[in-house]
């Protein structure tokens, strides 16, 4: 782990420049009124590799309020988790970083790895989706949690211990002080997932990302992780952002809602208002795609065709084009930008649907 | 392409039995170091149901609730325990191997993940034609014709991805050709086992689609597992809901979305996050608590008890036997939830949140 991102460190000032920014005039917050905890502006990723570069972010701006609970939506390959890890820290050292993040006004990008090692766990935390890879095999579950602790405190022994139990009690793990000297394997898929969020809040994080938290889980224990996350967000104040393909996630517990496609962000708004009338057409495939228990049986799904673009070129149009169908030929020559056409919705598309194109 | 939302033909309910389930049982032996015997794990536990022809029957329920393994037992890999599987008028538990060979021609199997049940060094028209040859169906040439119409008939252009190998291809397309496999012999039954979960949600919809368009052109029956309760209810006809190796529920579709009898078909129900925020935020309290409990070690009585908002202690003492409240719906439960509270998992009025459905898929479109 250590001296991953070293070298981008150096790398990373030059790169800055050459960034494409397009959207940059509409880039800066989406809320200016309050300075949001964590401001990604203009954000790009590109990985260089033997098969060419793939540009796996391109553009993404996003803020997260304190408090807030932001669910970024996206199929595989769609950028979002890349993104996550971007504002982690966490990307490794072939991928090459442009844009801004910046932490209550701190820039991230070009810290050395002592300097974010220092900013993660207190600043942000991340939860991972799968638990059975996160958590060390061959550690007891106390063990890890005090390592965590003790990294970012000066806790004795004993301070750690207590404080571990304390986190394992408010992740409602049963019977703490016996699950304390247990080891991964004799838990559940939910008690290790239960674990990890307990890691991520050893620091008391004011940004907690939570990266397919409940994917591999069954839906009864979803629901549980997912109370169990908004209801400490709220004892907290801790803002929550979900990385999720299930937009069915998203509208049960989420504010606000970021929809990402190859690599871009192509509609944000509140949930609520998100739901009530999509605006772009992707969001709206997503939607009508997933079976709904409302729906009769047997019937058919509205389907697209075809699958996200490739990524290691970057198309001159909008990247849904070749898939949208109310596509314009405006739309293959000029990618929109995405801007805010609504007070609080933002979209990137040319021929919104639920709207008349304007006059 | 937008697909037409109503295009498939209902489906022939109460024709012919194709399947029987009776008192099935699956045991597995858990060695402790040495070889020791350390307890046996019932999987399955005295599971009956009836799957009739050209019918859906969705199963749902937890991870290690024991659908997989129903699965696998109603294709005898491994043969049950105890009970019979009649398919279309044999018992497949006491069958010889050779006739087990030629009934399992009708009873094909589709997997969870694609690129796993995919052998990495084999190319699409290979795979599509190893069961051709495993039944010696046709020569060489019809072969070939066989495996280009199959994957005409999955969406797959054979002249474009016939030489392929599955690494060249994405999860759907993989899924596309894992069911072209299970398609090849003409098989009356196909035993999904969460064909769709490993798919991102745009291909899931095309998958999907294609299991129903299957089932009106050629008339085919499902076994359909799943873990979602919502797709469940897209493909079946009718549903049963399992709990630690038992059947809670079964009835058809309809009804168990309305009215479920069950206090964990409820439980399921609630879990499920819409994407429709207008439908009723659910609290804290509707969450079923607690895990599943040790397979190893069930429940007395009730296996459901130890999470059962309504649990008495009859539950804990008796054994809930299986018994009809209405027309083909069946419950395992002492205190089912009646009709006392309608339309209780989904808010109390379902017409009206299809008709806001609708309504939003024809502002969307």
């Amino acid at each position: 782990m250590a001296g991953l991102l070293r070298d981008r460190s150096r790398r990373t000032p030059s790169v800055d420049t050459t960034a494409a920014g397009t959207d940059a005039a509409t880039a800066p917050g989406f809320n200016m009124a309050h300075s949001p905890l964590l401001e990604v502006a203009d954000l790009q990723v590109t990985f260089r590799g033997r098969v060419g570069t793939v540009y796996a972010v391109q553009g993404v701006n996003f803020n997260v309020e304190p408090g807030q609970t932001l669910a970024v939506i996206g199929e595989s390959g769609s950028g979002k988790t890349v993104t996550a890890q971007a504002v982690m820290g966490l990307l490794p050292p072939s991928a090459q970083v442009s844009g801004s993040i910046r932490f209550k006004g701190q820039q991230l990008i070009g810290l050395s790895e002592q300097q974010l090692r220092d900013y993660r766990g207190r600043n942000v935390a991340m939860v991972f989706q799968n638990p059975e890879r996160s958590l060390n095999p061959v550690m007891r579950i106390g063990t890890q949690i005090t390592e965590a602790v003790r990294s970012h405190f000066a806790f004795d022994r004993q301070q750690a211990h207590d404080r571990a139990i304390e986190l394992l009690r408010l992740v409602r793990v049963p019977a703490p002080a016996r699950r304390f000297y247990e080891y991964p394997h004799q838990l559940s898929g939910g008690m290790r997932q239960r674990v990890l969020i307990a890691i991520a809040l050893a620091c008391e994080p004011e940004v907690l990302i939570a990266d397919e938290a409940t994917t591999a889980l069954d839906v009864t224990t979803q629901a549980q992780i997912m109370n169990l996350l908004l209801d400490l967000q709220q004892q907290l104040g801790t803002a929550l952002v979900m990385i999720s393909h299930d937009l069915g996630l998203a509208a049960t517990y989420a504010r606000d809602v970021i929809v990402m496609y190859a690599g871009k962000v192509v509609e944000r708004a509140p949930t609520d208002v998100l739901f009530g009338g999509v605006r772009m057409p992707y969001t709206r495939a997503l939607l009508q795609a997933i079976p709904r228990i409302e729906l009769e049986p047997h019937v058919l799904l509205p389907i697209v065709s075809g699958r996200p673009p490739d990524l290691t070129t970057v198309p001159a149009g909008c990247p849904f084009a070749p898939r949208c169908p109310d596509v314009q030929p405006d739309c293959r020559e000029e990618a929109p930008p995405l801007r805010e056409h609504e007070a609080g919705r933002w979209w990137a598309c040319w021929h919104p649907c639920g709207k008349e194109p304007a006059t | 392409m937008t697909g037409s939302a109503n295009g498939a033909a209902q489906p022939a309910v109460g024709g012919d039995v194709l399947l029987e389930v009776r008192n099935l049982v699956q045991e597995f032996v858990l060695r402790d170091f040495g070889g020791a015997k350390g307890g046996v794990l019932q999987a399955v536990s005295d599971v009956s149901f009836e799957l009739h022809v050209g019918e859906t029957l969705g199963i749902v329920g937890e991870t290690g609730s024991g659908k997989s393994t129903l699965a696998r037992s109603v294709i005898q890999a491994p043969p049950p325990k105890h009970g019979e599987v009649i398919f279309a008028g044999q018992d497949l538990v006491h069958l010889p191997r050779s006739a087990l060979k030629s009934a399992r021609r009708n009873l094909q199997m589709v997997f969870q993940d694609p690129f796993t049940s995919l052998d990495p060094r084999w190319t699409v028209s290979q795979l599509v034609a190893e069961p051709l040859i495993a039944y010696a169906v046709g020569s060489r040439e019809q072969r070939r014709e066989r495996v280009h119409a199959l994957l005409e008939l999955v969406g797959m252009d054979p002249a474009r991805y016939g030489k392929r190998r599955p690494r060249e291809l994405s999860g759907g397309q993989c899924q596309r050709v894992a069911i072209a496999r299970a398609l090849a012999l003409e098989p009356r039954l196909i035993l999904c086992d969460e064909p769709v979960s490993s798919l991102d949600v745009l291909v899931q919809a095309q998958v999907l689609n294609l299991f129903e368009k299957l089932r009106a052109d050629l008339g085919l029956s499902y076994l359909f597992i799943a873990h979602d309760l919502a797709l469940v209810k897209q493909v079946s006809d009718r549903v049963a809901v399992m709990y630690l190796g038992k059947l809670c529920e079964i009835g058809p579709v309809r009804e168990i979305y309305r009215e479920p009898l069950h206090p964990y078909t409820l439980a399921l129900l609630n879990s499920i996050p819409s994407p429709d925020p207008a439908a009723e935020k659910r609290g804290t309290d509707s969450v079923i608590s607690g895990e599943l409990p040790s397979p190893l070690d069930p429940p007395s009585g009730c296996r459901f008890r130890t999470r059962c908002p309504r649990a008495q202690e009859r539950c804990a003492v008796e054994v809930p036997e299986m018994r009809a409240l209405g027309d083909g719906h069946l419950v395992a439960c002492h205190f089912p939830l009646s009709s006392e509270r309608p339309g209780a998992a989904l808010g109390t009025q379902p017409d009206a949140v299809v008709a806001t459905v609708a309504d939003g898929q024809v502002s969307a479109g």
